[in-house]
């Protein structure tokens, strides 16, 4: 009876209009067997949280191609913490320049994947992050 | 939020992250949401049940996302109410993963804390709604929602138990069915207290809500007679309009919601459809204590014994049931 489902979101926030990249991530965390809420293009941080909390999602995949990531990424994680929901496990995928990898990291990012990226590594390092979340 | 109590005080004073953590903890059928819904039943009662089903992609959410907004921003002087909304897409039976797409249609309601946005996988439930949704619903009731909206996928049963669970049943579709309304007819007749045609921008709307129309005429299921003891009044389900991408045919479908729980409560339906749907919720649970006590009490060795007497025609399988459940197990422990 208890049964433990990963929940993630997947959003995407900034102006272009390409969500190939988010789709495929959701079914592979779907096909994975995780619960992948998908909220579509266009999301503030402000609605990324929301959704986040409402949800009560273990992860938050932020896909994001405009370079906006600097202000964007950060502002979420700020968010989710506003909102008691530290444990919230937050990945970046899309276009990140080599350099701001740190800083993100640094801001509480658990992971930035860039273009390319396996999705089985994407749903295993996903898996690992938020069952133990003391190992990562 | 270190306990049970204080994740129902929380729940109770409208705090949202304790509220979304209950609704998991219900959905994955732990100890301790179970627990907090004892606790909460007492507080149900008062939302709004309105369910929303019909055929994948007739524009259920995008509906749900209007007649949300129209709720929280009354043009008629009606106070605005607090809504919720559930929505169930279906769980991939070869990987047990889903992705819930709804909230993509609801945009608009972003920001707004009088909303509360809640995505679900059918998970275990056979093409049905998931037996967690009556209990995020009582929670979500519990937490003092006016009004509950509960987004499921039409098909089979799901439309079935989305009718036993709410007081107001709209049933969306989209135009151009054709030669196939009837075979939905059927179903949709029993369950729907309000139709909706929506994409009425798209080509044969008027030739479907004629059709829908004319054979709302010829029968009206049972269950909008049962009203108190009277015969005089009588719901006739509306066909309603909409065209949910340009906001047309919102105000009259909203409208209509308010008067069928005005027609509800007049008539006394509202009560009965509490008592149906408590019933079937005590039947359901007695149902599954049930098998649950027998599953622990019952020895393998009794129940392979048992199957190789029945396999070998000497007692027949309802004997057999009968001596496995006599006298009835134990309280079931987990
Ligand atoms: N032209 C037109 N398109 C609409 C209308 N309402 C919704 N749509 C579009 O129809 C598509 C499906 O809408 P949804 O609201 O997601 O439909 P749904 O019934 O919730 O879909 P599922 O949950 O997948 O079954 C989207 O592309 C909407 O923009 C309408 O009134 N007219
Ligand atoms: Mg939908």
């Amino acid at each position: 009876m208890t049964e433990r489902k990963i929940r993630v979101l997947i959003a995407k926030p900034g102006l272009d209009g390409h969500d190939r990249g988010a789709k495929v991530i959701a079914r592979a965390l779907r096909d994975a067997g995780m619960e992948v809420i998908y909220t579509g293009l266009r999301q503030t941080p402000e609605m990324i949280a929301e959704a986040a909390l409402q949800e009560d999602v273990d992860a938050v995949g932020i896909s994001i191609l405009s370079g906006a990531h600097m202000v964007l990424v950060p502002r979420v994680l700020d968010l989710l913490r506003a909102n008691g929901q530290d444990g919230v496990r937050v990945f970046v995928g899309g276009i990140i320049p080599e350099n701001d990898v740190p800083g993100l990291i640094a801001a509480g990012v658990t992971a930035v994947y860039g273009p390319g990226t396996p999705t089985t590594q994407v749903v295993e390092e996903i898996t690992r992050a938020v069952l133990h979340p003391e190992q990562a | 939020m270190t306990g049970k109590q204080d994740l129902v005080e929380s729940v109770l004073a409208g705090k949202r992250l304790p509220l979304a953590r209950l609704l998991t903890l219900v959905e994955n059928d732990a100890p301790e949401g179970r627990a907090a819904l004892d606790q909460l039943f007492t507080h149900t009662g008062r939302a709004h049940l309105i369910g929303v089903t019909g055929s994948p992609g007739s524009g259920k959410s995008s509906l749900v996302n209007q007649i949300a907004l129209a709720l929280r921003n009354p043009t008629d002087g009606k106070p605005a109410r607090s809504v919720a909304i559930v929505a169930v897409d279906p769980t991939s039976p070869f990987t047990g993963g889903a992705v819930l797409g709804d909230r993509v249609r609801m945009r608009d309601l972003a920001g707004d804390p009088g909303i509360f946005i809640r995505s679900m996988a059918s998970r275990g439930a056979l093409g049905g709604l998931s037996r967690a949704t009556t209990g995020v619903v009582q929670a979500l009731d519990a937490a003092g929602f006016d009004i509950v909206l509960v987004e499921t996928v039409g098909a089979g049963q799901s439309e079935v138990d989305i009718a036993r669970l709410a007081h107001t049943t709209l049933v969306i579709e989209a135009p151009g069915m054709g030669d196939d309304i009837q075979a939905i007819k059927a179903g949709i007749l029993e369950i729907a207290d309000i139709l909706v045609i929506n994409k009425a921008d798209h080509p044969g709307v008027d030739s479907t809500v004629r059709a829908l129309r004319a054979m709302l005429e010829l029968g009206h299921p049972t269950h909008h007679r049962a009203a108190a003891g009277s015969t005089a009044v009588l719901w006739i389900p509306p066909v309603l309009q909409t065209i949910a991408t340009k906001s047309e045919g919102i105000g009259e479908l909203v409208d209509a919601i308010y008067r069928h729980a005005a027609y509800l409560h007049e008539t006394g339906a509202w009560q009965l459809r509490d008592r149906i749907r408590l019933q079937s919720e005590l039947e359901q649970l007695v149902q599954l204590e049930l098998t649950a006590r027998w599953q622990d009490s019952v020895s393998p060795e009794l129940l392979q014994a048992t199957l190789s007497m029945i396999e070998a025609r000497q007692i027949s399988p309802y004997q057999a049931a009968i001596q496995l459940t006599h006298p009835l197990p134990e309280p079931h422990s987990g």
